[in-house]
């Protein structure tokens, strides 16, 4: 779809609004709707509309399959070492309060990572999958 | 006002659901279900259910019609089969699981009921202490990423599992790979020629 001006001047202009608006779901889920799951897609849909407009060859070089593995394994990991920092701070597993000097605080950091985890994980898939899908030789 | 709006979007969701069981041409299909997810995610913000909404709107309406669409194109369907003889044993087994739905639906309580009760135990607890507890305005992500935290990772996890299993079955592998599946494909080709 490369040919279509309209469709590659808009599509331009409207990702980094795309991106920029997936990164206040993301971290301003505390206060309003939202957080990682959504924020994780809406950041995987400006990839995909990017691939959709300029190919998946063109996006792959944006970001290569090496790093998607790696994003996906991250954010995983990520949620369970919040987890685990909990244990290793005096607390159970995935208990926030041990995280900061007082409890509200552990758990603002406790929640932030853990979304934070849940995000790149769930971004790190849809490119994935969408990817994968739309590399298949028909 | 808000019993009006309820009405006219179950109206066309089931306007759209009967659309998608006429129609066999597939990306007619595929847009039309993007569509009542759309509708779907509308409900729910009626139904002041902004997140669940949200979800609805960006994984039912967008990827989901997005992955269905990139199937056509590498299936090259366009139209669904013809189905020759006349289904009538799914239409039984349909009309008696709908039929059993219906009559469950009978005793289940109103919608905001007080007497409820989901909004009788653990929700009171939770608008009462989450603010002390957690001190984050949104319950929902209290709840999400904290009360329910085994929950959520398990969620991540099934997410994770999802992106291994399609890399399993359709991934090419590493760059390692790649290479020997173009010479497999180039000697079949040649082989071809010949």
């Amino acid at each position: 779809m490369k040919h279509f001006s309209v469709l590659r001047v808009i599509s331009k202009l409207m990702i980094p609004v795309i991106l920029l608006f997936a990164l206040y779901v993301q971290f301003h889920g505390d206060f309003g709707p939202g957080g990682g799951f959504q924020a994780g897609v809406i950041f995987a849909s400006a990839f995909i509309l990017y691939a959709l407009i300029f190919g998946v060859h063109l996006a792959r070089r944006v970001i290569p399959s090496s790093a998607t593995r790696i994003l996906l394994s991250f954010g995983v990991i990520l949620y369970t070492a919040v987890g685990i920092a909990g244990i290793i701070f005096g607390g159970n597993f995935l208990d926030y309060n041990v995280l900061g000097q007082n409890n509200i605080t552990g758990q603002h950091i406790g929640i932030l990572l853990v979304e934070l985890g849940v995000g790149i994980t769930v971004a790190a898939t849809m490119i994935t999958v969408f990817f994968v899908f739309a590399s298949q030789e028909s | 006002m808000a019993g009006f709006l309820d009405v006219v979007i179950l109206v066309l969701m089931s306007v759209t659901a009967f659309s998608i069981l006429r129609s066999r041409n597939l990306f007619g299909v595929v847009i039309l279900s993007g569509i009542f997810s759309l509708l779907a995610a509308s409900f729910y913000v009626l139904l002041a259910a902004v997140d669940v909404a949200f979800t609805e709107a960006s994984v039912g309406a967008g990827i989901s019609t997005l992955l269905m669409l990139a199937t056509l194109a590498i299936t090259h369907q366009k139209r669904e089969k013809q189905h020759i003889n006349t289904p009538i044993m799914p239409i039984i087994v349909v009309l008696v699981t709908g039929a059993a739905l219906v009559y469950g639906t009978l005793d289940m309580p109103l919608y905001g009921d007080i007497n409820a009760p989901s909004n009788q135990y653990l929700i009171q607890r939770f608008i009462e202490q989450s603010g002390a507890e957690i001190g984050i305005p949104n319950i929902v992500t209290s709840i999400l990423a904290s009360y329910r935290g085994y929950d959520t990772l398990g969620e991540t996890f099934v997410i994770f599992t999802a992106a291994i299993g399609v890399l399993t079955l359709l991934g090419r592998g590493r760059t390692g790979n790649k290479a020997e599946v173009k010479q497999i494909t180039s000697l079949e080709t040649d082989e071809e020629k010949e």
